[in-house]
């Protein structure tokens, strides 16, 4: 399987009146062409920051090190190739290029859809107006009939009913699903390869969201698509992901096959969650003690050791590394041999 | 005494008006709660499930009388609750709590939670000493699981699964006869929601609640519930023993709700 994105070491740093705190530690991780890798984790786990600092988005102030090569599908997405072949088959760090080499790989290379499709659409625009701008972006040069036919063809695409009349209304005149459906035609109207999608149904009805899930399985087969799934929802990342990647204070600390890892969790924090997690049958749920800790007083140790109830001395002195459960699951927890 | 009748509820409704455009005068009424009758016995967990727009919180914010329904009736204790006014209506209020969704944007972040939580019984018990007031306050603070220390501090300096055992704590002290929780652990994280719902179940035994839980999410309700009644359209479709909803239900929505909820493999 070819990588469409290779994450290694991604730190991200934010400034805060006490020093620097890492929202996001040395995460590493490989997205291959059409996959889908859900990343878990609770609030302050860092899954968002990792996705805005993959799109250049971060907070103003923060820094960044490690490297994300990103590789460019380039030619071949619609556009006949005009300033395409330059780029084709390369790859770019999205950590080092330059706002305006961003800016240019953003919805034509990589595209994000966020919780809340009403605070990134434009209220005063119509709907088709919007799509129309995300392609014309990136092709100026394109006519304007030809841009509004793309523009339709997203829409359609995203399966919204009778998308000539969507296209002219507003976004408050569509449901929260409807919306979802505008934001999803918009990110890929340029074709990008890889899709970081950020609880793209945590704020739907369940009925709407097993719509929305169906929706980007089905984009993701016919159009190739790499995906980054991010939720806090083990029943969603079951349903949508090939691997799991569990966050929690800003470090991967359990990646492996989703069935593998739900079924059999090899780290304590991955363990407690499934615990925690209500089920449609009524069992005793066991809650996790305590609460994720502050991003400026991190344990020296394991992260999640004072919530651990498989804590040894060991746990205290170091980090753990993510060790090797087999050769496709591994977890950062001592126990592990 | 079993199956003692300690809420009825008889053919509730509730209105809006429907703005059909900017500068139209509003000609069309949308029914959010639609002829929604139901009992609730004492000591049970009654959990209503439903989509967004379903008229569940509509349906709460009349059964504590936020509100007031276009028509029907309720019955608390027996006694006619929407027409209870003075000494009567406050002596029934008291019987019945709430428990929000947000704990932050439900409690006073100017005042120390001692006062927040003590609130109820300075208004409803003003014969109390202030040493009592203390007492009872902490009394209930520890009942939630906080210290209490918790007393002198503010809102802000808990963290969100802390809040809601504020709002808990401050339905509690009254000790109420019946709660009702709209969405009590939606904005929490899944680890912390668990405490929270542990935290209810616990409570309802300790202080012989009933307990009206109101939830979109069909896995939070099977937790607690005894009976689930699942509304649509301001109207319930479906009611019964949450074993005979959850696991055979009847109404095609309830089927549909059912078969959309994304499961964890076991």
């Amino acid at each position: 399987m070819a990588t469409s994105l290779e994450v290694r070491g991604l730190t991200v740093e934010l400034p805060t009146p006490g020093g620097w705190v890492r929202p996001v530690n040395e995460v590493s991780f490989t997205l291959g062409e059409g996959e889908t890798l859900g990343i878990v984790g609770e609030s302050g786990s860092g899954k968002t920051m990792l996705s805005l600092a993959l799109m250049g988005l971060e907070p103003h102030g923060a820094r960044h090190a490690g490297e994300a090569w990103l590789s460019l599908r380039g030619a071949g997405n619609g556009d006949g190739g005009k300033n395409g072949g330059a780029r084709n088959a390369a790859r770019a760090n999205l950590l080092t290029i330059s706002q305006n080499e961003m800016r240019a790989l953003r919805g034509r290379e990589i595209a994000m859809i966020f919780q809340e499709p009403m605070t990134a659409l434009n209220p005063v625009l119509r709907i088709g107006a919007q799509v129309e701008e995300a392609i014309r972006v990136h092709e100026p040069r394109a006519a304007e009939s030809e841009i509004q036919r793309r523009a339709l063809q997203a829409l359609q695409r995203a399966a919204l009913s009778d998308p000539a009349r969507r296209a002219r209304q507003y976004p408050h005149q569509l449901s929260g699903g409807l919306r979802q459906r505008v934001m999803i035609a918009m990110a890929l109207a340029a074709g990008p390869g890889v899709l970081i999608a950020d609880e793209p149904t945590t704020a739907l009805d369940v009925t709407v969201q097993k719509q929305i899930l169906e929706l980007l399985a089905k984009l993701r087969r016919e159009l190739q698509l790499s995906m980054l799934f991010i939720t806090h929802d083990l029943g969603v990342v079951a349903q949508v992901a090939g691997r799991i990647a569990v966050m929690y204070a800003g470090r991967i600390v359990e990646e492996g096959p989703v069935a593998e890892v739900l079924r059999a969790p090899r780290h304590p924090y991955t363990e407690g969650l499934l615990r925690a997690a209500p089920r449609l049958t009524r069992e005793k749920l066991v809650p996790i003690p305590g609460t994720v800790p502050s991003l400026d007083a991190l344990p020296p140790g394991c992260a999640f050791a004072p919530r651990c109830p498989h804590r040894v001395a060991e746990c205290d002195a170091a980090a753990p590394e993510l060790r090797a459960v087999n050769k496709n699951h591994e977890a950062r927890c001592i126990l592990v041999r | 005494m079993p199956g003692e009748i300690l809420l009825e509820a008889r053919a509730l409704s509730k209105s809006y008006s429907v703005s059909t455009g900017a500068f139209t005068q509003s000609a069309r009424r949308a029914l959010a709660v639609d002829g929604v009758s139901f009992a609730l016995e004492r000591g049970e967990t009654l959990g209503i499930v439903g989509e967004s727009g379903c008229g569940k919180t509509t349906l709460a914010r009349m059964l504590m009388r936020l509100i007031e329904p276009d028509s029907g009736e309720i019955l608390f204790r027996g006694e006619d609750w929407l027409g209870a006014r003075g000494a009567k209506l406050r002596s029934l209020r008291r019987r019945m709590q709430m428990v929000f969704q947000d704990p932050i944007a439900s409690l006073n972040p100017r005042l120390r939670v001692g006062s927040i939580v003590g609130e109820p019984l300075a208004i409803h018990e003003p014969q109390l000493s202030g040493e009592e007031r203390v007492a009872r306050t902490a009394e209930i603070l520890e009942a939630v699981g906080l210290g209490r220390d918790a007393v002198t501090r503010y809102p802000h300096e808990f963290s969100g699964g802390q809040r809601q055992r504020i709002g808990i704590a401050r339905a509690l002290i009254l000790r109420p006869e019946l709660v009702i929780a709209d969405e009590p652990v939606s904005a929490l994280d899944v680890s912390v929601g668990a405490q929270i719902l542990e935290l209810l179940a616990r409570l309802q035994r300790e202080f012989s609640l009933t307990l009206m839980l109101i939830s979109h999410s069909l896995p939070v309700v099977a937790q607690l519930a005894s009976r689930v009644a699942v509304l649509q359209t301001g109207r319930i479709v479906e009611i019964g023993a949450a074993e005979q909803v959850l696991g055979a239900p009847q109404h095609p929505y309830t089927q549909a709700l059912l078969a959309a909820v994304p499961e964890i493999p076991e």
